[in-house]
């Protein structure tokens, strides 16, 4: 669109503008570099809540569903209405092996009873599980440990993955992979410790001050105890549905009640609450955005104000180059290269502070559950391209204006102008 | 500059009418003028009248509201404004009574501009630019601003500017009004210079004794043409 030439015209006449009007110029990029800095800051911020939720919603488990016994409100094939529904071992193989929109399962037996080491002594939940129960709850264990195989299971092996809290609590800073804790008055050799973890939803507590077992270890520890839960996933989101209806189904055949009756069962499909939570994000992320923008584009009415003062100050310099056979693109090009130069320079200055701000957030030594959410602002890429649009929509806009008020100036009316 | 004899201008019936509000006022009313290669023609006439808008509708600045213009064989009339600057570009050269170089650019690029808007390739418009600074005696200033050059050389700089893209007719408007008398002369001795080579010029003057270097006189009252005397 410009040759060399002319972009070296234009350069020459921003400096010789600038000269002149350095304190007007430096204002008009400090506020586009002012709206630069809060756009990126703010989208930032946006984005660290944003992968802290993220974290936090797939904190219990991503996609899964947790299945309860209920009681049944309806009268059965004979049987009355108001039973109540307790599961055993095998549901798992059941649901496993009929449902094939179901990809795992993990029994989940529970009960509260301490946890010692030395004389240090913790009254906490202990669950028994299944192999795929890590997997499925998002229970990582620290590097230099594992989680329950099915090696433990077979075995009912006295093995036990702390959470991370429960750990601290029983061993202070030191690694509790090797050691011994008593669970119970019996003797469990620790395995692993959790991975930290956000969660944004729970049942029966956090994680981090559980322990869990093998579910065989559990039974023969603790006798008479009826499996509380299972924990599965399906094999994608979209058969999530279809698991949920089927599950109706196939125990309902087993422990007839009608597959209708809703209250049979207990189960929460955490995909639900996994989308709001990412809309809710996402959502305070472009409101985040769009108070940047906003602050952003005050900037741009003063780079359009400046643009619309130099097109008047050049009037006489417009009709010159009008004379001598500048086309409309010719005369209106100078103007929206200048608006562009100075929202650059203000953008770039711009987000060199927010980096740099951001530089100083990152190495704050802020704990606790809130700087979990906020103190983490996080620059992506699509945080830089959102700034580029929104600072090249704004230097666009602010020149193409005055410059259209340029290029509609009458050669002849404005040779005279003085 | 082989253009003798053939027609720069030819005006038929050109009358031009400014409406301000519900007042119209008449600036031309119907003007016919033949301008041959190779005249150095002075249009002369007092402020208001016409002579200005005379200019601009030769110029190509601006377009009458009636009457029938060729501009070196180009009929202006009812052109976009691209169109017409693009006409101004090749035929036209300008000349300034306030030179109306730009200050921030150094004699040779203001020189270059015509060019530029030409699309000229960048190494044939320096040269071009160059060969024309030589030819007005400044080959020593190309690299001097216009607030670095006395009022004289920058009208030389202004007439490089308005040569160098080889145009029909150089339309210079009072161009030693500004202007003390020797840079004056000089100027005048440099259109002198020009029209030897064959080169057509329309100047718009309300001096009579500046108008007498030429070798036709146009003089404007009213709008209207009064007296187009050939000298001799």
């Amino acid at each position: 669109m410009l040759s060399r030439a002319e972009i070296a015209l234009v350069w020459r006449l921003f400096r010789h503008d600038a000269a002149r009007n350095r304190k007007r110029i430096a204002l008009t990029v400090l506020a586009i570099a002012w709206g630069t800095l809060s756009i990126v800051l703010l989208l930032s911020f946006g984005e660290g809540l944003k992968r802290a939720f993220h974290r936090g919603k797939n904190g219990m488990g991503e996609g899964i569903g947790v299945l309860w016994p209920g009681s049944t409100t309806r009268a059965y094939m004979g049987l009355p209405s108001g039973r109540t529904l307790s599961f055993t071992d095998e549901d798992a193989d059941i649901l496993k092996g009929r449902i094939p929109t179901i990809a795992s399962v993990s029994r989940e037996y529970a009960t509260h009873c301490p946890v010692a080491v030395g004389t240090k002594l913790v009254n906490a939940r202990t669950r028994g599980v299944d192999p795929e129960f890590g997997d499925l709850r998002n229970i990582i264990p620290r590097s230099g440990g594992r989680f329950i195989d099915t090696l433990d299971l077979d075995a009912k092996r006295r093995v036990v993955v702390l959470g991370d809290g429960l750990a601290t609590d029983l061993f202070g800073d030191a690694d509790p992979v090797g050691k011994t804790v008593r669970i119970n008055q019996s003797s469990f050799l620790v395995i692993g410790v959790m991975q930290t973890k956000v969660m944004m939803g729970m049942y029966s507590g956090p994680d981090k001050n559980q322990a869990s077992i093998p579910a065989s270890t559990f039974k023969s520890m603790f006798t008479g105890q009826k499996v509380q839960n299972f924990v599965y996933r399906p094999v994608s989101m979209e058969l999530a549905d279809e698991a949920k209806v089927e599950i109706y189904r196939v125990l309902g055949s087993k422990y007839r009640f009608d597959p209708e009756d809703r209250r049979a069962l207990g189960i929460w499909d955490t995909r639900e609450d996994q989308r709001i939570v990412g809309n809710i994000a996402l959502g305070i992320q472009m409101f985040l955005g769009v108070i940047g923008a906003l602050t952003l584009f005050v900037g741009g009415m003063g780079v359009a104000n400046i643009m619309y003062a130099v097109v008047k100050e050049r009037t006489r310099e417009i009709g010159v180059k009008m004379a001598l056979g500048a086309k409309m693109r010719q005369v209106m090009a100078p103007f929206l290269m200048e608006a562009l130069l100075m929202t650059v320079m203000g953008g770039v200055l711009g987000t060199a502070a927010a980096l740099g701000l951001m530089g100083i957030i990152a190495v704050l030594p802020l704990k606790g559950e809130a700087f979990d959410f906020l103190g983490r602002p996080t620059f992506s890429p699509a945080i830089a391209v959102a700034t580029a649009t929104v600072l090249g929509t704004i230097g666009t806009l602010a020149g193409y204006f005055p410059a259209r008020r340029a290029a509609s100036v009458h050669p002849a009316v404005s040779l005279r102008y003085e | 500059m082989e253009q003798a004899k053939t027609t720069m201008i030819r005006m038929r019936g050109i009358r031009k009418v400014y409406s301000m509000g519900h007042v119209e006022v008449e600036a031309l009313r119907g003007v016919d003028l033949d301008i041959e290669g190779n005249e150095y023609v002075a249009v002369e006439g007092p402020s208001g009248s016409g002579k200005s808008t005379l200019m601009n509708i030769v110029g190509c600045l601006d377009t009458a509201t009636t009457g029938e213009y060729v501009l070196s064989g180009e009929t202006v009339a009812g052109l976009d404004r691209n169109r017409l600057a693009e006409i101004r570009n090749k035929h036209v050269g300008f000349v300034f009574q306030n030179f109306n170089l730009l200050p921030y650019a150094s004699a040779l690029e203001n020189v270059e501009l015509p060019l530029l808007f030409a699309g000229t390739p960048a190494k044939e418009r320096r040269e071009r630019a160059a060969a024309m600074l030589e030819r007005v005696d400044l080959a020593d200033r190309m690299d001097h601003k216009p607030t670095e050059l006395s009022g004289g050389q920058m009208q030389r700089v202004a007439i490089a500017r308005a040569l160098v893209n080889r145009p029909a007719i150089i339309l210079a408007d009072e161009p030693t009004g500004n202007l003390d008398s020797a840079s004056g002369k000089g100027i005048v001795g440099l259109f002198d210079e020009l029209h030897a080579n064959g080169q057509t010029i329309v100047m718009i003057t309300h001096d009579a004794a500046v108008a007498r270097v030429a070798s036709r006189v146009v003089r404007i009252r009213d709008g209207q043409i009064v007296e187009d005397r050939r000298a001799a």
